[in-house]
């Protein structure tokens, strides 16, 4: 029994950071089409940034969900402005400024920070169940998920923001002769996403560590599961993290880490066989 | 001049530049200079087989490294298991042929767009790195041949003359071949783009639902090509072994499956010589600066002996300014320039006529 609930915790929190690490890339795509390759960078930057900030006595709750989504949605939005609104519409030169993108930042933090991991310990303890202990900082981590979708939910639907934003993801040049400015709403876009990821690595930042090619580990999850989900950011998000996660998770229970990752990978590329247009392609359509 | 009598010059071109150097490097050359100039004609193969999938066919690979490891790792495999090279040699060809054969039955049957396309075959190249990286134990074996995981797989016995175990091909042996191997695979790849077989795949790359209403199966000639450029980035790969005699994981690493989409796009799509230019400079310009990498910790020098920042330089500058890269540029500059002079001639010509006139 408690090890059924151990077992249930560790799913749930392979979900939650599935989609904790995936919503800013899931904004980014599911609005602009634009599929960032730099996402796990963001996420990578994220981190130091809080490890940075805890280092010069920031409180560690203030540089995990204050000053790491800032300071990464800057980035973001720089990025955007200078590389990304050159691109739209030549999705495959996206991918590849992006891609490049992504080597340049590994470059620059490898001159930077070294090529060495550098973390900081993880608040909040360790609590028992039954026989078992589990971190405290899970519970945490589930409960930022939640957080985060939640409020993107409320953002997305009862906003005059998420009214413009859904608006111009379905027809940007509608929107465009209502008066939106789709510019504007892309680079705001971009600049949520890329704070969003910047949240995700810092609040994982105790877990994992940070060093320069953290991203890697990172990408290739997110990816698939905004690809599995399909166009509706938050419903794709939610259920392919949540199919994703309990393959992941048990595999790994089952076996080893790394052939959970494999599991969850190959999971992945028979769903898009099955499901080109991720899962809420054919289910959910309504969702958001 | 007409395009046809151009073609067979610049054909005719490559072949003599490429047979002076085949033959007068090992003369004039240290040995170490012959050594680094074979680990360039090797991957000078594999930009060749991505300059084929994505330059002509069309299909955006990302883990074209996925089939070079694969072909490094099956020649290492069956070298230790049969110890005679001829096989081991085939095997690296075909095994990542069949992979490929198998991946593009999925993807392209599977009616899969572009950009997903990338995806998969970037998460294709992280499971088999993510597989290989973690058979480090002594239960990890095939036949008598030990993974080694993350640690690699080091002494791989060197290709021998086919059927004489003793004839081993020595280092300025391995530049021959490995020289050789790639102008081979240059006129090839020229003979097979100019059949009708590389005229309908690159009709698909232009227009896929064109080509499909004229009766070809747009489905079909991407997998024969995917196949192609497979088992021609898993013959790379088996070069590969032996020139360093060793392979680890990180050669289906993603700092890998880059530097190939690099050297193409640096190059050109579309060209094949192109990707050659680029795989070389791209290469020779890592290594120096990768060479005056200093004990000392001054932060430019640190900054410009970075091979990933500088990559990713070249990789957003070549996107952003150059989009077609260098080669096809080169030629339209040459062009340009060519046209303007004609221009001159005629518009120099235009008032002497009047006057006659």
């Amino acid at each position: 029994m408690d090890l059924i609930a151990l077992l249930a915790i560790q799913v749930i929190y392979a979900i939650a950071s599935l989609a904790l690490i995936s919503v800013g890339l899931a904004i980014i795509f599911g609005m602009m089409r634009v599929i960032n390759l730099a996402h796990g960078e963001f996420l990578m930057l994220g981190g130091y940034v809080a490890i940075v900030a805890t280092g010069h006595g920031v409180s560690i709750w203030i540089a995990m969900l204050v000053v790491a989504p800032v300071v990464v949605g800057i980035i973001g939005v720089i990025v955007e402005r200078t590389i990304i609104r050159f691109l739209y519409g030549r999705m495959v030169d996206t991918m590849l400024a992006t891609w490049g993108l992504s080597l340049f930042l590994v470059g620059l933090t490898t001159a930077v920070f070294g090529n060495t991991t550098v973390g900081i310990s993880a608040p909040l303890g360790s609590f028992q169940i039954g026989a078992y202990r589990t971190s405290g900082y899970t519970l945490f981590v589930i409960a930022v998920a939640f957080v985060v979708l939640g409020g993107i939910f409320a953002v997305l639907r009862w906003t005059r923001l998420g009214l413009i934003a859904r608006g111009t993801m379905q027809n940007a040049n509608m929107a465009a002769a209502l008066g939106v400015n789709p510019p504007r709403v892309y680079a705001v876009t971009f600049g949520v996403g890329a704070a969003l990821s910047g949240l995700a690595g810092a609040v994982l930042a105790p877990v994992s560590g940070v060093f320069p090619t953290i991203g890697v580990a990172y990408v290739a999850k997110s990816f698939i599961t905004v690809i599995g989900g399909g166009a509706a950011i938050l419903t794709g998000t939610v259920s392919a993290s949540a199919l994703f996660g309990t393959i992941n998770q048990i595999a790994t229970f089952a076996t080893t880490p790394v052939f959970g990752e494999v599991a969850l990978l190959a999971t992945a590329i028979v769903l898009i066989r099955l499901l080109p247009q991720g899962i809420t392609g054919r289910f959910f359509r309504r969702g958001l | 001049m007409n395009a046809r009598a151009r073609n067979l010059l610049g054909l005719a071109l490559v072949g003599l530049v490429g047979l002076s150097f085949l033959i007068l490097t090992p003369r004039f050359a240290e040995l170490d200079t012959v050594l680094d100039l074979t680990v360039y004609m090797i991957m000078a193969i594999l930009a060749l087989s991505l300059a084929l999938v994505w330059g002509y066919g069309g299909i955006l690979c990302f883990g074209q490294s996925a089939f070079f490891g694969l072909g490094a790792y099956t020649y290492a495999i069956a070298m230790f298991n049969f110890g005679e090279s001829t096989i081991p040699l085939l095997l690296a060809i075909a095994l990542p042929a069949a992979f490929a054969a198998l991946l593009g039955y999925f993807m392209f049957y599977g009616r899969i767009s572009d950009v997903y396309l990338g995806v998969i075959t970037l998460t294709v190249t992280l499971i088999l790195f993510n597989s290989v990286n973690s058979t480090a134990g002594p239960e990890f074996h095939i036949g008598s041949a030990r993974l080694g995981g993350f640690n690699g797989i080091p002494g791989i016995p060197p290709l021998n003359v086919p059927g004489n175990k003793a004839a081993v091909i020595d280092l300025e042996g391995m530049f021959y071949l490995s020289t050789a191997a790639l102008l081979a695979t240059y006129f090839g790849l020229r003979l097979l783009l100019a059949s009708r077989f590389g005229r309908i795949i690159v009709g698909i790359r232009e227009n896929e639902r064109r080509a499909e209403l004229l009766g070809y199966d747009p489905r079909a000639y991407k997998l024969v090509t995917f196949t192609i450029g497979g088992a021609l980035a898993g013959f790379a790969g088996c070069l590969f072994a032996n020139w360093g005699n060793f392979v680890s994981p990180t050669i289906f690493g993603l700092a890998q499956s880059a530097q190939i989409i690099i050297w193409v796009i640096v190059g050109g799509r579309g060209t094949l010589i192109g990707p050659i230019v680029g795989c070389i400079g791209v290469q020779w310009l890592s290594a120096a600066l990768g060479a005056n990498q200093p004990s000392g910790s001054d932060w430019w020098t640190r900054v410009l002996a970075n091979a990933p920042l500088i990559l990713g330089i070249i990789l957003i500058a070549f996107v952003l300014l150059v989009p077609k890269g260098l080669v096809p540029t080169l030629g339209d500059l040459g062009q340009w320039l060519l046209r303007a002079r004609a221009r001159r001639v005629a518009t120099g010509l235009k008032p002497k006529q009047a006057e006659e006139g």
